[in-house]
Order: C-alpha cells, then structure tokens, then sequence
C-alpha cells in the first residue's frame, strides 16, 4: 500500500468516524459504474478487487466495459508495488501458466472484460507491504491513446483461481 | 439455448418447469423462451440511503441476527477494514448481486427483500478508542428482576442483523459476511427467527407470535411517528439518522399456556387473540380502557395485564416491536424450546425500553410465561447515504 492511501486511511482512523458511510467501496452496485475519469476515457471498471497478500505478488480483478470504440489498457500502476503487469493465463502443457499479454486487454464494447482468478489480471509483485482483507488499493490503467483510468480494488479473501500469485515457478516470462 | 431454457427441458414433459425462476426469468414451457416475469424473489430494498434498511422496512420473513466479537488486539483500522468490507458485500448481496470475489450469482439472484443492518456494541467503541462515545444506556442496560439471562445469547461488538421473505438468500447473505468477517472477528451467538410466510395474510396485518397473539399492535404506522420513533433527532452527530435496538431473546413456556384456559390468555393480556381486540371492546388498534368495568364494578382489564404495562406512556416511550419468533426445539424431552426475539427499535432506549420493561418486571401477568434468557444493546449507525463519503 502506498504511503498516500496509508496515510489516508490513518488519518479517516484518527478521526475514527463511527457511521457506516466511513466506508463501502467506489464500485458498490447502488452507485453509477466507473469514476467521470474513466468515462471520459471511454473506459469503466467495475466491482474492482484484489486477492490479500503478506508480502510478493498478488492480482487485481475486475470488469472492464468500454463505453465507446474499442480501448487497449497497456499498462497500469498501483499504490501497492513498483511493479504491475498484465497477465493472462494459458493453458501450457496441461498446466496452467501466467505470462504477460502480448499488445495488453483489448476491451471491446460489445462484451465486458472480466478479469478473473484463473484469466486475465493485473499482476501486482514486489508488495511494499501487506494487503489485508478490507484493505484498498488505487490503481492506475494507461490506454493506447495515453490516457489514464484510475480506480480503487478492494483487498477480499478468496481461495478460488487455478494460480498462487506466491509461486514463482509456474511464471513463464 | 439459455440456462434457464436448458433447466425447463430437463425437468422433462413437465407442463410446467418447476423451479425454473432464475433471476426473475420464468420459463412456463419448455418450447418457449424464457421471459422476464416480476416475481416477489426478485424484490430488492435498497441498501444505500439516510437510514439503514431493515428497520422501518416491513417486516420480511426470516431474520438471523449474528454477533461478532472484535479478535482480541484489534484496533480501529481493523474495524475500518471490516465494515468496508462487509457493507461492500451488503451493497451487493441486497441488489441480488454475489460479493465481489464469489462466484456464483444465481445465490443470491432472488434477494426476496434482503436487508441487511449493523448494530455496533460498546466494545466496538472502546476498540475505536471512543468508549466514552457509547451512549450509557447502551453500555449498561439496567438489570431487571425478571432477567435470567444466558451470556450466550448476551452482548457483542457489532450486529448483523440480516433478513429477507426467503431463507435461501438470507443463508447466503450470512454465510459471505461471516466468511468477510472471520479474519477480524469471531461470532459470538447466532440466533434466528421468523415470522408469517409472506403473503399469508394481507400485507401489514400484525404478525401473531408463538402464543398466538397479535403482537406489535402498537407499532406507529409508517410515518413522522414511525420516525419520530426510532431515529435518533440530536445526540451525537455521528448518531442522528440513526436507532438504538435492545435485542432481547424471550423465552416462552408454551407448554402451560398451551394449557391455560382461553378467557384467562385474553385477561394476561388484555387483548383477544383472535382479533387483538381489547377485551374491553373496539378493534385491534383501539386501546385497552382501564376504567371500564362490568355489571358489578370490576374493571374487565386486570391491572397487571401485559398491554396496560407495556404501553408507552408518554411519546418518548414508544418503540418500534419488530420481532421475530423463534423455535429451537422441541428438547430430548418433548418440550418446547421457543420464543421471541424481541427487537425493539428506538430514538433512546433510556427513555423508552428501559422505563417499560422496568414496569413489566414489576409486575405483568404474561411473566408466568415469558422470561428474558438473552439481552444485547446496539447503536445503529445512519445508513451509507452515498459513495462520496469514502475515508
């Protein structure tokens, strides 16, 4: 988590608000879709989540919906590590393999993208420090185009997906 | 073909495809599309708004309410990362949508009026570091002389009370938002309860309880009393918009009255159980009248009939009763093991709650058969009136 978020979320603790509007998440289903950011990009994500992790690597989930013409994400950035990958993940002699995606997630708007425990997803490695459940983490898309798409996950436990984001050996690339 | 489509046609020549609602879509032949159709599964209350759900809306079916205890050390960010987390879940669960890293969205597709509320208990405060914030009445409810009560049915940091007209929902919806909450906290008692089946009486009549009365007959009407009523007007900011419930589990001893003479239930009471009816005449929603008396001068309500002693007397006395039955027997014995848990909302339990069940422990003829074995406080915080207001 980076020290911005931290900071924030210390300082909403030392103002120790009681009511329950101190928290919900950007993406709950009562609210529209997507930040006016994302928007005006063309691009919205939707029910955004991350999968706990102490320390080394773990993935980003969510819905991605373009509101337009097609949009390419060719990169992203979050507030937990120095390093953020796409993956997605093939079927490689019988065993399931993460490798980085090739040209990044194509979005087209006839369909939205997930992405998944088991599919595509925003690598998150090198954690400055640990994702707990309930924390939240800002990440950052970069479009073909250049433009951003910024959106906050939320940090659920969940045992499901054919990976360990912890297990190095299953990389390829 | 669709899922729902591929369902009616396995279920084979039958006319119709039983059980095949899915997320509101009936297919009533298997050769014809499925096509959206309300059904009352599909009903959703919204989560979001001034004041929590599950409190002036109509009571549904089924309610569990689920205690947590705090893990010890935690502090108040873990409690920030809980409640994230779990209203998150609500949010979605209430919209008939899975919790964000679930899978399966046909669960929780048919919320059935799922609501879900939370109550926050004194040691939620003082993990807060804000003990002294915890309204005293809250924190100390008095002890009454009729109490026997179990710790394991007592007390708790924080409140879920979950309900919907369908236990299948309602079973999902808890079992995600222990699952959320369990690396934060521990469940400290369960306890679950129903009412009458929706739809088995015309909607709002007064649900009858295990001993067959009418109960919450003198619930305010839905609204400025029903308000006036449980949410809190001044008091601490963070608690304007929001309610005090006393959550009591009551237990009842239905073998006796069962075996109690019918004239002699009306009396306890003071109410008909057919009707709810004063026995001193009128309707069920005319009061009881303590003066009237019969042909030789004895006044027709007893003075320790339960209604004249738990009826509010002045306007700050006034609750909303919103309970639900519940029945956990019969024992290896053959006896009942049922009750009520008696939810009782309220803008101040210190002027309402405790001044009536302090008159009722002095004296209430139904105390032969109803005993108090369970008793928990909670502040209900004002609900997420939006998404703007993240930390």
């Amino acid at each position: 988590m980076s020290s911005i978020l931290r900071r924030g979320l210390l300082a909403a603790a030392a103002v120790a608000t009681l009511a329950l509007s101190a928290c919900g998440s950007p993406d709950a289903p009562a609210a529209p879709a997507g930040t006016p950011a994302s928007a005006a990009a063309g691009l919205t994500v939707t029910d955004a989540w991350v999968k706990p992790a102490d320390s080394g690597m773990t993935a980003v989930f969510g819905t991605l919906t373009a509101t337009g013409a097609p949009v390419t994400v060719v990169s992203a950035t979050t507030s937990a590590s120095p390093r953020t990958e796409l993956h997605e993940v093939v079927m490689n002699g019988g065993a399931m393999t993460m490798r980085p995606k090739e040209g990044g997630f194509v979005v087209d708007p006839a369909a939205a993208h997930e992405l998944t425990p088991g599919g595509d997803h925003v690598m998150v490695m090198d954690l400055a420090s640990p994702i707990r459940p309930g924390d939240q983490v800002r990440v950052t898309f970069t479009l073909a185009g250049g433009e951003t798409v910024e959106f906050t996950a939320l940090a659920k436990d969940t045992t499901g997906g054919e990976e360990t984001y912890s297990d190095h050996a299953g990389m390829n690339g | 073909m669709t899922a729902v489509g591929r369902r009616a046609v396995l279920v084979g020549g039958a006319v119709v495809a039983g059980g095949g609602i899915v997320g509101g879509a009936v297919a009533l032949r298997p050769d014809r599309p499925a096509v959206p159709v309300p059904t009352a599964g599909g009903e959703t209350v919204a989560f979001h708004g001034p004041h929590q759900a599950g409190i002036t809306t109509p009571a549904q079916a089924h309610a569990v309410f689920t205690a947590l205890d705090l893990r010890p050390g935690s502090g108040p960010g873990d409690v920030r990362r809980l409640l994230r987390m779990l209203t998150d879940d609500a949010g979605r669960l209430t919209a008939g949508r899975p919790p964000l890293e679930a899978s399966d969205p046909e669960l929780p597709a048919l919320p059935s009026r799922l609501t879900v509320t939370f109550g926050f208990g004194p040691g939620l405060f003082d993990v807060l570091g804000r003990g002294g914030e915890c309204p005293a009445v809250l924190r100390d409810l008095p002890a009454f002389a009729t109490d026997r009560l179990d710790p394991r049915w007592s007390g708790g940091d924080l409140l879920l009370q979950v309900c919907s007209d369908d236990p299948l929902p309602l079973s999902y919806a808890l079992r995600r938002l222990v699952r959320s909450a369990r690396s934060i906290a521990t469940v400290r008692w369960t306890q679950r309860g129903f009412g009458p089946a929706r739809g088995s009486e015309p909607a709002g009549t007064t649900p009858r309880n295990l001993m067959g009365q009418r109960d919450g007959t003198a619930n305010p009407p839905a609204g400025p009393e029903l308000d006036d009523t449980v949410w809190v007007r001044d008091g601490p900011g963070w608690l304007r918009g929001g309610s005090m419930l006393v959550l009591r589990r009551v237990r009842m001893e239905l073998d006796t009255w069962d075996d109690f003479g019918r004239e002699g239930k009306h009396m306890a009471v003071a109410r008909r159980l057919d009707t709810g009816a004063p026995v001193t005449g009128g309707g069920e929603f005319d009061d009881v009248d303590p003066r009237m008396v019969d042909g030789r001068g004895i006044p027709i309500a007893i003075g320790g009939a339960h209604v004249l002693r738990a009826t509010a007397r002045d306007p700050g006395e006034r609750m909303l009763r919103r309970g639900y039955s519940y029945d956990d027997g019969p024992t290896t014995d053959g006896l009942p093991d049922a009750g009520l848990l008696f939810a009782a909302y309220q803008a101040d339990a210190a002027r309402a709650f405790v001044p009536v069940q302090k008159r009722l422990a002095e004296s209430d003829v139904m105390n032969q058969w109803i005993t108090h074995v369970g008793s928990s406080t909670w502040a209900i915080p004002p609900g997420c009136e939006s998404l703007t207001k993240l930390p």
